[in-house]
């Protein structure tokens, strides 16, 4: 344990220590270029010195991007426009909006495919392939045909959410429904259980690991998804509109902020994720058949 | 026999729906609202003829590859039939057939696009990534340290969305394909990274013991053991990774691009609202991510038909 804490460790010191020297020899490199422009003197101490208080750098150092979190977190109040916890807020609305919409879907839909099997060959290889297609390309799309009906806002975002997340819990479930022990499908059938007890009492039970392990994978493209649907559609808050407003206006001390927010954001997600199903396991008896 | 009678019947009602799309005005189910029995009628011949082939699946295996055909057919052909029959402007929800068109009209655009997108940026970032995820993967493998610092960064990693880097890649490496190549290699090196490790960390132990005891060397074990043993990991992440590639050249092409590509068409169609064009651009980026998933998905079957997933089917 101590060894891998060791070993992160410097690993996170030397990924640093990297960052400032790049951010150097980037910003210098743009800073010379500039001084050159305007046919100045310059020496190496001057450019050193300046490297990382240049306005639009190419690579901010991590301070500087430090300072920008600080200051679009903790300075603004939550409403102002400029907090990254508002457009935080506005992204995770629409993310989890998404992320149960699409779980229950692809939970109604692995239902569907494993009772019908008319359903499963018809159905099941066009959910396959359409894993293959780039979804998040019509995210535009789906936002502008939604808007030109009067539904803006949330909603379009969160069926683009939605739409990516579904697809993995739809295929964990097909599969953990029919997990199921044999032995215990005919235990049921011994004790002339109902198909709704059988499903309730065994292969619902069966599937919960499936279930989990694909969550963690569709929270995470939820949250990709509302990012990406905020992009090109001008879209007024969240995270994505600030990646995209920060690369128009080369202020790249935002993009990265907001980047680190978004990342922060995935990893408090997947964690929770992950939490849930520690406790559902513990109940379980710590048991895990996925 | 009633029973050839009765299937003559529901495939006379498909057909015949299938030519009152085809051959209509525009806005028909608004002149004569009745007809919107004749989709209900044909959608239901259509699931019965689907489970009678369901049910005989087992005798033919061509029944296969048909069904899920001839379920997409209908599907297309309802929604030809509300959007043409409500005359829902094209705006809104372009008919199949107007995206066909589309897609016939404007072959040598959407040629260019993809060459762009798909030819430069994907192949690119994709060799690459993948690449030096295997390499790292290779060295990590029989160095602990690295490894220790590269898995929680690694699972780190795939929670995080990673197409945010692209607006900075954009402005490190031009408009040009070079900058959407990167935001690929970003992104598929971890995939690759992580299954190759997992996978060259499976090889069993007694496997281990044979290749010592007939003192093979160490490029040997690793051809002969250890490479074999992670190769269905690797096809895991390369295929997963293909469908990422096509993800992130798009949505890097959002950010900033010269005047071709599939994400700069996308978004520059959606403002100028050609949905039909849009929607040939999906159709042609849908073609490519199954032909490459298919085409991976074939080597692996071809090089892995040893390999227990596969010697049973």
């Amino acid at each position: 344990m101590k060894q891998k804490l060791f070993s992160f460790v410097s690993l996170f010191g030397a990924v640093i220590a990297i960052w400032y020297l790049a951010s150097l020899l980037m910003n210098g490199n743009q800073l010379i270029n500039n001084l050159e422009r305007k046919n100045q003197q310059w020496d190496y101490q001057q450019i050193v010195s300046q490297a990382y208080e240049v306005k639009r750098p190419m690579l901010p150092a991590p301070h500087k991007i430090g300072e920008e979190l600080v200051k679009s977190i903790l300075d603004k109040p939550v409403t102002s426009k400029r907090s990254l916890i508002f457009h935080a807020q506005i992204t995770l609305n629409s993310t989890l909006l998404g992320f149960v919409f699409g779980s229950i879907l692809g939970i109604l839909i692995a239902v569907g495919i494993v009772y019908n099997k008319t359903l499963e060959s018809s159905l099941m290889p066009w959910v396959i392939a359409s894993q293959t297609i780039p979804i998040l390309a019509i995210a535009p799309m789906i936002v502008v045909v939604l808007g030109a009906i009067n539904i803006t806002g949330v909603i379009p975002k969160a069926v683009i959410s939605m739409y990516l997340s579904f697809f993995p819990v739809t295929i964990a479930m097909v599969k953990g429904l029919r997990s199921a022990d044999k032995l215990h499908e005919e235990l049921m059938y011994t004790y002339n259980a109902s198909a709704r007890d059988v499903f309730w009492k065994l292969r619902w039970y069966a599937a919960q690991p499936y279930l989990f392990a694909s969550l963690k994978v569709a929270i995470a493209s939820a949250l990709v998804g509302a990012i990406v649907a905020e992009l090109p559609t001008g879209a007024q808050g969240g995270l994505g509109a600030r990646l995209l407003s920060g690369s128009y206006y080369g202020q790249t001390e935002q993009i990265w902020a907001a980047l680190i927010v978004a990342a922060t954001l995935g990893s408090i997600l997947v964690w929770l994720v992950g939490l849930a199903e520690k406790a559902l396991l513990r109940r379980r008896g710590g048991l895990s058949n996925a | 026999m009633p029973n050839k009678l009765k299937y003559l019947l529901y495939i006379t009602l498909i057909i015949a729906q299938l030519f009152l799309v085809l051959f209509s005005e525009q806005g028909f189910y608004q002149t004569m609202p009745l007809f919107i029995i004749l989709l209900i009628a044909a959608a239901f011949s259509m699931s019965v003829l689907l489970r009678r082939l369901t049910s005989q699946q087992s005798q033919y295996q061509s029944f296969k590859l048909l069904i899920p055909i001839l379920f997409a057919f209908m599907m297309l052909l309802t929604w030809e039939s509300i959007v043409k029959g409500y005359a829902i402007s094209a705006i809104l929800m372009p008919t199949p057939s107007n995206i066909g068109q589309a897609l016939i009209n404007n072959i040598p655009m959407l040629w260019a696009d993809f060459k762009q997108t798909y030819l430069k940026a994907v192949l690119a970032g994709y060799i690459i990534g993948c690449l030096s995820g295997f390499l790292v993967a290779q060295w990590a493998v029989n160095n602990k340290v690295l490894r220790d610092a590269l898995m929680p960064l690694g699972n780190f990693m795939s929670a995080i969305p990673i197409v945010g880097i692209a607006p900075i890649m954009v402005m490190w490496f031009g408009f040009d394909w070079e900058s959407k190549a990167a935001v690929i290699v970003i992104m598929t090196f971890f995939p690759m990274f992580i299954n190759t490790l997992t996978g060259l960390q499976s090889t069993d132990a007694l496997h281990q013991d044979l290749m010592h005891t007939y003192a093979a060397k160490k490029s040997q074990i690793f051809f002969k053991s250890q490479l074999p043993h992670a190769l269905p990991f690797i096809f895991n992440a390369l295929k997963l990774n293909a469908s990422l590639a096509l993800i992130g050249a798009i949505v890097a092409e959002f950010f900033g691009t010269p005047i071709v590509g599939m994400g700069f068409r996308i978004s520059t169609e959606v403002g100028r609202m050609n949905m039909d064009l849009v929607w040939a651009t999906i159709v042609v980026a849908a073609i490519a991510g199954s032909l490459s998933y298919g085409a991976l998905a074939l080597l692996e079957k071809r090089l892995l038909f040893w390999h227990p997933s596969y010697r049973n089917t």
